[in-house]
């Protein structure tokens, strides 16, 4: 049957702001989505709160709807729309939540708007835990024993009857957040009680544990007649307890026999049937004893997850476009196979390589919560490797990841024997490193497997490893005999490996490979294992004797992705990746994308012309370069890891296109920087570089407090403090332990209550273009990435802008960029200082290119490739017609332990943009969009720094005219009583009770408003905090954010939301022609 | 350790070599032929219907969960040689009894690990399935090359006669017997046998050759048509056998082999495929119902559609190429695919075949004897 012309507008729900748990998969699986749809020709209406995400590109969909992602904005949005029907499947937990409580809300109904993918029976069975489990026990299916708790003596009869180790986990939370394991009575007070305050239902799942036994995940896909199929199995190496979206997977699963494959396959289309998912994709989870085979249903999700990102980049199967074109009534038998062309959606994609997925955690920027993983997922990112075997795609995996320093040195920071075992036995996220440490210390698999619980063959891979390695490092790069540098290779070792090994140089490695005729080819993903030809170019490395690449005649162009979503570098610079790749092709150059990031966009295998799925490294991007002989490599749009190659690529003959690796150079190198602005007269902060304690304290002495620090070697803001005192800075020199001649300190002078923005351009080398400047919220001081910003800004004198557009443009020119810049600038007492200068695109490229209509880095791309901005018609800063709010959000309430507070170092995982016509209105909206509920009524606790207190004045005054009541901590109290304000004192937490904590905890607070006092995680404010994040009460800790939170409930208060879609804000659309690329 | 491996090779019949090292030593000919099954490698290697071939499998690492004697498909490896990317020595599972390399070993397969065996696959995707050699130590090529050059081709050669079982065997069915059938063994699946009796039949298996009314004289409930190697035409006696089979209307089910052989004995014909199809994920479309079952399938040669008479119904067919993969036959008893319901390996959900069969039978024949109060 073809599709379903009974419907002809379709509402996609997209998955909100880039969270732990739910990140940019659900951009690659709503574009898909969208695209698919619109092809079909429905029109396509879309929400998503989130602007750094290419489903919200105007030109993908008919009504593109940044708006918060809340019942009833999306009432207002449907109501305007009246689609006939609803997708929420394809954009995570949010989505379906959402469409669930439309449903309930009757919205659904009342406008006649059908619901695509599943019913809200399936939706409700599928995500919520005890009506699943009833439904699988009624199927006579297997699921971990099981009871809710509402209270802690509910918890502990439950506890007496199921027995210890317990799951726990509470209702209604995503991606495990607020669980954890009990193995006792004392854990069981505590988890329990954490979790019960997690959930927003108060209620908590007690489950038998099933710790230690293998887990699984089938991917899966049925359509409208009940065909089912299998797409991924996939085969956590990390046991049972760790969550699979903290485990290292693999794909296709690797020790299940065919008979325990085929029974666990059999029972997966038992559970879909069962829950009743009409047509798309399905996620089930499985444990499976590994003493006997037994095997337990642990959860389904009922709509594509990260997981399906994942299974459809290691097989090439489309599952989101499918499940899409399924939920429009084509059967699966009915849609082509896009890869190769000859063949059909329904059957069974079949691997003939190995596919490794390693997750990338940010405990580095949370010193304060232990490293350990559990049954809540905190990684904030991932990568997937290829290989010809498990060893390879580990290996490749490894070096994908990008972790600072190298795995050698961060596997002997592991190895310390005492303490091996325990890192071992405690799923942590080096844990990788001290497997690799035992087995080379002689530890056995057995004994391995016996405390890590990870599967024997996957350590004896591992060991194999250990083993190639001790023999390589027993020779010479001269005498190594050819079939030892062959396994080594085979197994994946990096030639920089090889090269350590070996005593030598990665270019002797290199030649002494080209000698062996020892090279990389190039493999196809066809998902058939190569049964029928592959039409499309989606490929990856390995060493064997064939290779398929077929490079073409074309003119071509390179463009380097991103690599794993990390703090600092995520979502947005996907985007710009493939706003690149759309736009040089409408130039009509082949574009060729690699990158090594399954959640992206930028690895479909239609974004650009081919895809090679590779890890970030010179030996990759290099052994690309030499197959395909593009005629310019992009490394500007991928944040800071293609930068770091620029050099090395240029050094081996390479042609950059866009800004030369020396202004990058220039411009990242504070010696050089430094001395460019003194001559173009541009101000910098003052400034100093320490190799010691002592030249430190002198340096802060001579520019004065407080002072910036930061290690010159880190990035993205990486442990960057600011000092008020010498204590404070001797604390620092002596905790940065790394500081040493050869990793100075880098010391500025902090510029207080300044305001900072951020500023992109696009220059040509001749003309530089202002596209926008964001004012941040927040006092220069908090990240760039973790301020509220606005668009454009809205109290900075005219003049000031126009200087800072000035300076900008100066700066782009005497550094001759070509492509993007974005820059950073504070404004300290009237003057101009700049912080920070990007010779790439940024964080806030898709922001500003949403608001502004203007695909600001398909532009840059084609300046890049040789057009001016004459030719493209861009020549002045875009109009704006609304105000548009940045909004970041935050992981904390991952993380146990630490201290809500913002700081120079950057800690949000995404974003959200609010759109209004005032500020008030956009920023409530942000609010809103960012998950934060942000109220109009009840009590508000003040307490502030000392240097903030008169600053707080108008902020109290405000909310105490809107109605609320004020109460503070002594000192604030009596500072806003003097100024006439009724301000309620009570007592600090150490001076008796009931203190502000008591209060919070019993939920008499509404709203918190606290400057931080202390530097550490365990200050009496810091606790305050803490305790707000815990109860999910707003906590405001900037005056700033202060002051733009009670603008906000001017807007909150009305509550009536205008709605409208991007194309008729900016008068972007389906008719820009520099986007032709995307239909 | 590395340095010391036992080289090994595959040289294929138009001359392609491909290199890696010796899993199992020895030197063996056969049809080259790929599966892409990722699981069930021991199933693949025990299954009779792959005499006289070398097999080269697609996943990456095989014998990942070691070798058990529940997952023989007949009593001891069938392949003429096996072929992987890499094996797997040291095995991980609860149910293993041994490791695959040893397994090989004991039998006197040779195995070769090491090659490109994605580039195997798309030079027989490109050629069609081709002879080939397998190989360890340092052989002459062109010595290699000559012998390869007699050996015989896939067409013409009537395996299922040498893996057929030398005497009838008769197997009770597990629990209440409701069927008596007749398994006519061309080189029957275990699982074949399990799947059959599971639903009540009880079994007698009978060598390839046997007559058709000493198979009738078993007063039997139906007669099953099993899988099995080489090409189907060669074997003219048992296309008779069944001819008369069908003549007197004793239920039919015709399974891969079988299922070529009915069609020939309907009076169609066969032909070699360019590479078949071997593997756990091919799609078959059900006319009726338009809806596409995934099958295991292992299979080289096909029947012709258009050469099946009239009466004959094409009903399912695989939703890549179009060819046939199951017909009925007007007013007789008959179910024929060319896929395998048994699975083992692969997936399970075509088994509903078998209930079909067996309950179909209680509708159109007598109680039998024993089911008699
Ligand atoms: N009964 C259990 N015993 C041990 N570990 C469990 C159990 N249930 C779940 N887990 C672990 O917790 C993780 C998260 O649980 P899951 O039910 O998948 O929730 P989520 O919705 O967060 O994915 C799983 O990936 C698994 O590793
Ligand atoms: N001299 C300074 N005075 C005040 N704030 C500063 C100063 N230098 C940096 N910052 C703050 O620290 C943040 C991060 O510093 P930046 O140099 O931009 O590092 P990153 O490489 O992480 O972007 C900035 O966004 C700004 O808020
Ligand atoms: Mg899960
Ligand atoms: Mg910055």
């Amino acid at each position: 049957m073809p599709r379903r012309d009974d419907i002809s507008s379709i509402c996609v729900l997209g998955s909100g702001p880039i969270v732990i748990g739910q990140a940019c998969e659900f951009d690659y699986s709503g574009t898909q989505a969208c695209r698919a749809l619109s092809r079909e020709g429905y029109r396509v209406i879309l929400v998503n709160s989130n602007p750094a995400t290419i489903m919200t590109d105007p030109e993908l969909t008919d009504a593109t709807y940044v708006e918060p992602l809340v019942p009833d904005v999306v009432e207002a949005i449907v109501e305007k729309e009246r689609p006939d029907a609803l997708l929420p499947t394809v954009g995570g937990q949010t989505a379906i939540n959402l469409a669930l409580n439309l449903e309930e809300a009757g919205v659904l109904d009342r406008l006649g708007i059908e619901l695509l993918g599943a019913s809200s029976e399936a939706l409700r069975l599928g995500e919520d835990r005890q009506l699943f489990k009833e439904a699988m026990e009624e199927e006579g299916l297997k699921v971990p024993r099981s009871g809710y708790a509402r209270s802690l003596d509910d918890a502990r009869e439950i506890a007496e009857e199921i027995g210890f180790p317990l799951i726990i986990r509470p209702s209604f939370t995503l991606g495990g957040e607020g669980g954890g394991v009990a193995f006792n009575r004392d854990e069981l007070k505590e988890v329990a009680r954490g979790a019960l305050d997690a959930s927003p239902v108060r209620r908590i799942l007690m489950e038998q544990s099933v710790l230690g036994w293998k887990e699984f995940e089938l991917e899966l896909i049925r359509d409208r007649v009940d065909n089912a199929i299998v797409i991924c199995s996939v085969e956590n190496v990390d046991a049972m307890g760790v969550h699979t979206g903290d485990s290292i997977t693999v794909a296709p699963q690797q020790t299940l026999s065919d008979p325990e494959y085929q029974a666990m396959r059999d029972e997966a289309f038992r559970v879909i049937r069962k829950v009743g998912v009409a047509t798309g994709g399905s996620n089930i989870q499985f444990a499976v004893d590994p003493e006997t085979g037994d095997r337990v249903v642990i959860e389904m999700n009922p709509r594509v997850s990260r997981s399906s990102a994942l299974a459809s980049k290691a097989t090439g199967f489309p599952i989101a476009k499918i499940a899409a074109l399924l939920a429009v009534g084509y059967t699966l038998d009915e849609i082509e196979n896009d890869i190769t062309g000859v063949t059909y959606a329904a059957f069974e994609p079949s691997l003939d390589y190995t596919v490794v997925k390693i997750p990338r955690w940010a405990f580095e920027k949370f010193p304060d919560t232990p490293p350990t993983l559990g049954t809540s997922m905190k990684s904030v990112g991932e990568v997937m490797a290829i290989g010809g075997n498990f060893r390879e795609a580990l290996l490749k995996g490894l070096s994908a990841l990008e972790l600072d320093g190298s795995p050698a040195a961060r596997e002997s920071r592991m190895s310390d024997p005492i303490r091996l075992k325990r890192r071992l036995a405690e799923p942590n996220w080096e844990r990788l490193f001290a497997v690799f440490a035992a087995l080379r210390q002689g530890w056995t698999v057995e004994e391995v497997s016996e405390v890590t619980r990870i599967d024997p063959w996957f350590l004896r891979e591992i060991r194999e490893i250990v083993e190639i390695e001790t023999e390589l490092s027993c020779w010479e790069i001269g005498s190594v005999p050819g079939p030892v540098l062959r396994r080594a290779k085979e197994s994946g070792l990096s030639d920089e490996r090889t090269a350590a090994l070996l005593r030598t140089t990665q270019e002797t490695v290199r030649h002494r490979r080209e000698e062996l005729d020892l090279r990389r080819v190039y493999k196809r993903i066809d998902t058939c294992a190569a049964e029928f030809p592959a039409s499309t170019p989606y490929l990856y490395s390995t060493f064997g004797d064939e290779d398929e690449a077929e490079p073409t005649e074309r003119e071509k162009v390179l463009i380097l992705g991103s690599g794993p979503n990390r703090i600092g570098q995520g979502i947005e610079f996907d985007y710009c990746c493939v706003h690149a790749a759309f736009a040089l092709s409408s130039l009509g150059y082949e574009t060729i994308m690699v990158n090594c990031n399954p959640e992206t966009v930028s690895t479909d295998y239609d974004t650009s012309d081919r895809l090679y799925f590779e890890p970030l490294t010179l030996e990759h991007v290099l052994g690309v370069v030499r197959r395909e002989n593009p005629a310019g490599v992009i490394v500007q749009m991928g944040g800071q890891t293609p930068l770091k190659l620029a050099r090395g690529l240029e050094a081996a003959g390479v042609s950059i296109w866009g800004t030369s690796p020396d202004a990058i150079d220039l411009a990242e190198d504070r010696e050089r920087f430094g001395g460019l602005l003194a001559a173009e007269g541009i101000r910098v902060p003052e400034h100093g570089t320490a190799r010691s304690q002592e030249e430190a304290l002198a340096i802060a002495d001579e520019i004065g407090y407080p002072v910036v620090v930061r290690p010159s070697y880190v990035l993205g803001g990486r442990a960057m403090a600011v000092c008020y005192d010498k204590e404070t800075l001797a604390r620092y020199m002596r905790s940065a332990a790394d500081v040493s001649p050869d990793h100075p300190v880098l010391l500025d002078r902090f510029l207080e209550d300044a305001v900072e923005v951020d500023l992109d351009l696009v220059a040509d080398g001749r003309r530089a273009v202002v596209a926008g400047i964001l004012q941040h919220i927040e006092e220069a001081g908090i990240h760039s990435g973790d301020s509220a910003a606005v668009l454009p800004p809205h109290n900075l004198e005219p003049g000031l802008l126009e200087e800072m557009a000035d300076l900008a443009r100066r700066l782009a020119l005497e550094l001759e960029v070509v492509g993007l810049m974005n820059l950073q600038i504070a404004v300290h007492e009237g003057s101009l200082y700049v912080l920070e200068v990007n010779p790439r695109a940024s964080r806030t490229v898709p922001f500003i290119a949403k608001a502004a209509g203007r695909p600001l880095a398909g532009l840059a791309a084609q300046v890049m490739a040789g057009k001016t901005l004459d030719e493209l018609g861009f020549t002045s800063t875009p109009e704006l017609s609304r105000v548009y709010v940045k909004i970041p959000v935050f992981p904390f309430r991952r993380f146990v332990g630490i201290d809500p507070r913002l700081g120079p170092e950057m800690k949000s995982t995404g974003e959200v943009m609010g759109v209004g016509r005032t500020f008030g209105e956009a920023f409530a909206k942000g609010w809103l969009g960012a998950g934060m509920d942000l109220p109009t009524e009840g009590t508000a606790f003040l307490s502030v720094h000392d240097r903030d207190k008169e600053a707080l004045l108008p902020v109290a005054l405000k909310l105490r005219q809107r109605g609320f009541h004020l109460v503070g901590t002594e000192g604030t109290a009596e500072h806003l009583r003097s100024r006439g304000l009724p301000v309620e004192g009570i007592p600090k937490l150490h001076e008796g009770h009931p203190h502000a904590v008591d209060r919070i905890a019993n939920e008499e607070i509404a709203l918190v408003v606290n400057t931080p006092l202390g530097a550490t995680a365990h200050s009496e404010d810091a606790v305050i905090r803490q305790a707000a994040l815990k109860h999910g009460v707003p906590c405001i800790t900037t005056l700033a954010g202060a002051h733009a939170a009670v603008e906000a409930m001017d807007g909150l208060a009305s509550g009536r939301w205008e709605v409208a879609p991007l194309q008729e804000l900016s008068g972007s659309g389906r008719s820009s022609p520099s986007l032709a690329g995307i239909t | 350790m590395i340095s010391r491996d036992l080289p090994g090779l595959l040289l294929l019949e138009d001359g392609r070599l491909f290199r890696g090292r010796a899993a199992v030593p020895g030197t063996r000919f056969g049809e080259v032929v790929f599966n892409t099954s990722m699981t069930g490698y021991q199933e693949i290697l025990t299954d009779p219907s792959y005499r006289g071939q070398i097999v080269v499998m697609t996943q990456p690492h095989i014998g990942n969960y070691g070798v058990e004697g529940a997952a023989e498909e007949s009593s001891r490896p069938q392949v003429e040689g096996f072929v992987a990317r890499n094996f797997t020595r040291q095995p991980s599972s609860h149910a293993s009894e041994g490791t695959l390399p040893a397994y090989l070993e004991r039998h006197g397969v040779p195995a070769l690990e090491g090659i490109d065996t994605r580039a195997v696959v798309r030079h027989i995707r490109k050629e069609g399935a081709l002879r080939g050699v397998i190989a360890s130590g340092e052989p002459e090529i062109e010595e290699l090359a000559r012998e390869l050059e007699g050996f015989p081709t896939m067409t013409g050669r009537a395996l299922a006669l040498e893996v057929t079982c030398d005497a009838p065997r008769e197997l009770p069915a597990e629990g209440r017997e409701r069927a008596h059938l007749a398994l006519l063994d061309f080189g029957a699946k275990a699982n074949i046998v399990r799947s059959l009796r599971q639903r009540g039949a009880r079994l007698t298996i009978l060598p390839a050759t046997t007559p058709a009314e000493e198979i009738l004289r078993l007063g039997t409930n139906g007669v099953v048509l099993s899988n099995g190697p080489g090409d189907p035409e060669p074997l003219r006696g048992p296309i008779e056998t069944i001819r008369e089979l069908l003549e007197a209307e004793i239920p039919v089910l015709g399974i891969c082999l079988g299922h070529q052989l009915l069609g020939l004995a309907l009076g169609g014909r066969t032909y070699k495929m360019k590479f078949g199809h071997h593997g756990g994920n091919q799609p078959v479309l059900d006319l009726a119902t338009g809806k596409t079952l995934i099958t295991s399938q292992n299979h080289g040669f096909a029947v012709d559609p258009e050469s099946l008479p009239d009466g004959c119904r094409v009903t399912q067919r695989n939703l890549n190429d179009d060819s046939v993969e199951a017909f009925d036959v007007e007013g007789k008893p008959v179910v024929s695919v060319q896929y395998h319901p048994e699975a083992a390996p692969g997936p399970r959900e075509a088994s509903a075949i078998f209930d079909r069969f067996v309950d179909g039978l209680q509708e159109t024949s007598a109680p039998t004897p024993s089911e008699a109060p």
